[in-house]
């Protein structure tokens, strides 16, 4: 086991570089750079501009290097921690990844437990009651929730939310706890923003892992241990927990490293239209007004998340199925 | 004749999308106390649905649309095993407590994610209150009962990690941890290679002497029915077609169709002469027309007319 | 008794599956029609793409008016009801619809539309209508259904210029639609040339890769959309926009259908009857050709039918954004660029018509790979391993 965990984190290694590699081509691809934007807003202010203060600004980025040593130089400030300086903020990007990484974070993480929580026990229902009544209605829901974008769910749940109960949706923060320092009555304010954009990015994987879920349980249910347990005599809601579903979550686990890069994109948008203090604004922003730095930054972390989320799901598999310990 | 199990005009019938298949028609027969009835027949001949049957283990599409099986234990207060409803606690008693299976693949017959030691002793936990050590110390007693060495490592091993050989051990004890009056064994050495097959043969028949259970052992090998079995059930297509005990059926076959599977056994057949096969046997004797059970003097019984 | 009788058809839980024998004599490609007919969503499912995809080629005739006709009269107008019966309950065998009659509510300063029963506006089927250029090709006015001049009709509303949606969520589903397919085309070419080497190759290839499908699961993929639609330069013709998306929507999409591929060469590199192919010299190119592609083609069916909705689920979200595709363009994205308030569903809620397609539409392709899969492969339920 430790030398799977072992084997795990270090070929985490090239996997992050790599995409390190992939973010930073990609962040140089749109034309002109940051000199040239601020030049261009410099004279567009009626500034002139000399050649040698143009000179100076480019070798303060790097930008006279070639781009194989610009990529060094930005890779080795990220990992000392230092990811520069937004020019659309005018503030460290630092500081503004910190302030919102953590809402990223806590939406994806308890979409996660929301699509756990869900698919779970009604995925278990819909295979053992496979035909019946609750069956087709679980899994036309799964239907429609997989295929309703996030954002028109988003928009749906805003509107509902303002008909029904006449509360504006929006934001993490109601007005009062919006700036207000860190106390028991801002986190329990959070909490009851957060469910709202919690369902609906978790909604999409719920319905996707439920129908896995249902099918996986439809193959073990027949399978012959689950028979010759039933022959010894193992009650049968037991026998349904203890035998076919212990056997039909490890893909199940697995999943959700591949469903983590989804519910990063699904926060993402989510939060565009609900207006949510995440990274995915930032992003956006950041991309639309060339802030290359933010972006890059930004769209580092969100890789980070999701590869330390695969690993994590990996070591979960790997403690719950002996097979891949012995590997 | 002092019968443990007595089935009677068991029929069931499997829904498909093309009809209605019979898969048993009226059989019949007694399972003796403390002796090893050996269930022949090829495959789909009912033989293993029979045995589902005895427990319970028919799903849908496949059902049990009549006949009785009578089951008569010494522990506990005799019963009827075809009426009993789905959540009939008796039904729990009888899976794994007064009856148990073997089955076919070793190799998936338990769960991959659990150790070995753990699904042996879940079936003592299953049939008696007792604490979990005290399961675990049984369930080693029975691992060495069944010739697995090395016990208290084994039983702490995952079934992956074991020979399809010691798989089915420990599927045989996880079978007899809890002492059951009947043990059903479905083909339980057909996957194994032949000398591990007469290994876990001679495990089984020395059990039953030892331990005094009765044995309903489903196969298609007349060779292994010669080697273990007391009594012989012939079944073909749904039916019984011949009852007798082990010399009366192997040396002296009274149906057509079991002289057919006898003449069909490599080696037994005159040398320098082909090889008889099923197919032209079935057709010679038209036994596709059932005929009831008939007695016949010697005290066994066969499915033909009365004058054949 | 029948030959089922000797299959252990069901014989308990324990027994195997097994093809029924009649089918030797049918060709592959009859047994999987013959298996998905029995999915009868999957069929109906297909069926309504196939007449969603002919509206929208033929999005021009089709519809009434083009992506640009405003309507003065008929500003943020909901949809209107087709009628056979008059105010007085008379019948009319050519249906027809009446006229907006607008009021500003007094408290609200809305606009708002009721029927005008004095004013019916009848339906003309294949007449003349607005004149338009079919396929860019040929000029033409003849409309599938439209009004006389000077009527209108808005089966889907307006939106807050006037214009219809009918027509503009019809060659919306033009662009829409033939993302998703022009998508996965690429998608499969990726895929299957990745994949297929990786597999077949082994080795270096095989690893190099193995590792970018590790990489590009690990990105998330609107994000990383996002960043490369913004590096899209702005000058580009909606054309070249369009392909740009197209491209950048496949770049991710590839991994899971080669992931596949290589998992199947991997598994028919040792079939034997590969073997025996290139025993007799046949060489590699013949081999994969004739021997592994067909053994798996119906799996690549379907598996590209469930990407087809990933496809048009991230044009939508990039236009919604507004950085994917861009007016004057009309995508089902861009339409909903301009539901982007809950306002908007609340007071117009005929504007969420192209997410309604969007919807009907993912989830037909869901239910149409879903049956593909089944008759693909007869033992999956759809289970992932």
């Amino acid at each position: 086991m430790r030398s799977y965990l072992v084997s795990r984190v270090l070929g985490m290694v090239p996997t992050l570089a790599v995409i390190s590699v992939i973010i930073f081509t990609v962040i140089q691809l749109p034309e002109g750079d940051i000199v040239s934007s601020t030049l261009d807003r410099l004279q567009a202010q009626g500034v002139d501009v000399t050649e040698e203060y143009v000179q100076n600004l480019r070798a303060q980025y790097n930008l006279d290097k070639p781009l194989v040593l610009q990529y060094f130089y930005w890779a080795g400030n990220f990992l000392t921690g230092d990811m520069g300086y937004s020019y659309l903020f005018s503030r460290p990007v630092n500081e503004l990844v910190w302030e919102r990484l953590g809402y990223t974070l806590s939406i994806t993480v308890s979409a996660l437990f929301f699509t756990w929580i869900v698919a779970l026990p009604i995925g278990i229902y819909s295979a053992v009651r496979q035909y019946s009544i609750g069956d087709y209605i679980m899994t036309s829901v799964a239907l429609v929730g997989l295929a309703t974008p996030p954002f028109l769910l988003a928009l749906i749940f805003m509107h509902l939310g303002f008909e029904w109960f006449g509360v504006s949706t929006g934001g993490l923060f109601s007005p009062e706890y919006e700036d207000a320092p860190w106390s028991w009555g801002r986190v329990a304010d959070l909490l009851a923003h957060l469910w709202l954009p919690m369902i609906i990015v978790g909604m999409g994987s719920a319905a996707f892992t439920m129908r896995i879920l249902r099918a996986n349980l439809l193959d073990e249910l027949n399978k012959p241990y689950v028979v010759t347990a039933r022959a010894k005599g193992v009650r049968p809601a037991k026998l349904v927990l203890k035998y076919p579903v212990r056997i039909a979550i490890n893909p199940f686990i697995s999943n959700i490293g591949l469903m983590l890069p989804g519910l990063v994109s699904g926060e993402a948008l989510v939060s565009l239209v609900m207006g949510l203090p995440t990274i995915g604004p930032l992003l956006l922003q950041s991309l639309l007004n060339q802030d290359m730095f933010l972006a890059g930054s930004l769209l580092m972390w969100l890789a980070i998340l999701t590869v330390v989320g695969i690993l994590l799901s990996d070591l979960l598999l790997a403690w719950v199925d002996p097979r891949i310990r012995f590997e | 004749m002092d019968a443990v199990l007595s089935i009677r005009d068991l029929a069931v019938e499997f829904k498909t999308d093309t009809g209605v298949t019979r898969a048993l028609v009226d059989v019949g027969f007694e399972v003796p106390r403390g002796q090893v009835t050996a269930i022949v027949g090829e495959s789909g001949s009912g033989k293993s649905v029979t045995a589902n049957c005895i427990m319970r283990l028919i799903q849908p599409p496949g059902r049990i649309v009549g006949g009785t099986i009578d089951f008569v234990p010494q522990g506990a207060p005799p019963f009827e095993i075809v009426s009993l409803a789905k959540r009939d606690p008796r039904l729990l008693e009888l899976h794994g407590g007064l009856i148990s299976m073997v089955f076919q693949e070793p190799m998936t017959a338990l769960s991959p994610v659990y150790t070995v030691g753990n699904q042996v002793a879940e079936a003592i936990l299953c049939h008696r209150d007792v604490s979990r050590r005290q399961a675990w110390r049984e369930s080693a007693e029975m691992f060495e009962r069944v010739g697995l060495d090395d016990i208290e490592r084994r039983m702490h091993m995952y079934p992956f990690e074991f020979s399809g050989g010691m798989r089915q051990r420990v599927v045989i004890a996880m079978a007899l941890v809890c002492h059951p009056e009947v043990l059903i064994c479905d083909e339980p050495t057909t996957a194994l290679d032949v000398t591990i097959q007469a290994e876990i043969l001679t495990l089984i028949k020395d059990l039953q002497r030892e331990l005094g259970n009765s044995v309903i052992f489903i196969t298609h090998d007349l060779g292994v029915v010669a080697q273990i079995a007391d009594q012989v059930v012939v079944m073909y297509q749904g039916r019984v077609l011949e009852i007798g005990t082990v010399r009366q059926v192997l040396k002296d076959p009274a149906h057509p169709y079991t002289r057919g599977l006898l003449a069909a056994i490599p080696g037994l057949a005159p040398k320098g002469q082909p090889l008889a096969t099923i197919a032209s046997v079935v057709r010679d004797a038209d036994i596709e027309t059932p005929h009831p059970l008939r007695r016949l003097a010697d005290g066994r019984r066969v499915s033909l007319p009365a004058d054949g | 008794m029948s030959e089922a009788a000797l299959q252990p058809t069901g014989a308990g839980p324990l027994a195997g599956v097994e093809e029924r024998q009649a089918g030797a004599a049918i060709s592959p490609r009859r047994l999987m029609w013959l298996r998905f007919r029995r999915h009868r969503l999957a069929l109906a499912s297909g069926a309504f793409l196939l007449v969603l995809y002919v509206l929208a080629a033929f999005c021009e005739f089709v519809a009434p008016y083009g992506t640009t006709t405003r309507n003065d009269d008929a500003v943020n107008a909901p949809p209107m009801r087709v009628h056979f019966f008059d105010a007085d309950g008379r019948f009319h065998a050519r249906p027809f619809v009446y006229a907006y009659r607008m009021e500003v509510n007094p408290d609200t300063w809305m606009r708002e539309y009721t029927e005008d029963t004095g004013r019916p506006f009848p339906i003309r089927f294949f007449a003349r209508g607005e004149p338009y250029e079919m396929w860019n090709l040929f000029r033409m006015d003849r409309h599938l259904f439209t009004t006389d001049a000077g009527a209108y009709i808005h089966l889907f509303g307006t939106d807050p210029l006037g214009r219809d949606m009918f027509s503009r969520v019809l060659y919306g589903g033009r662009i829409s639609l033939s993302i998703g397919i022009v998508g996965v085309v690429l998608t499969i070419v990726l895929g299957i040339l990745l994949g297929g080497i990786a597999g077949y190759l082994g080795g270096l290839a095989d690893r190099v890769v193995n590792k970018a499908i590790e990489v590009l699961q690990c990105l998330p993929s609107l994000p990383l959309w996002m960043a490369l639609s913004a590096a899209l330069p702005v000058h580009w013709s909606p054309l070249l926009v369009y392909f740009g998306i197209t491209i950048i929507l496949s770049l991710f999409g590839w991994t899971a259908l080669a992931r596949q591929v290589r998992g199947r060469f991997l598994a028919l590199r040792e079939e034997e009857f590969v073997m025996a192919a290139r025993l007799i010299g046949a060489d590699t190119p013949r081999v994969i050709r004739k021997h592994m592609l067909p053994s798996f083609s119906s799996h690549i069916i379907a598996t590209a039918t469930l990407a087809v909705p990933a496809m048009i689920l991230g044009e939508t979200a990039l236009s919604f954004l507004g950085i994917g595709l861009r007016p004057p363009v009309v995508s089902w994205g861009v339409l909903m660029f301009q539901a982007q308030n809950p306002l908007v569903i609340e007071l117009t809620p005929w504007q969420m018509f192209p997410g309604l397609f969007v919807v009907l539409t993912v989830m037909a392709f869901n239910l149409l790979g879903d049956g593909l899969r089944d008759a693909a492969d007869p033992y999956s339920t759809g289970g992932m391993k």
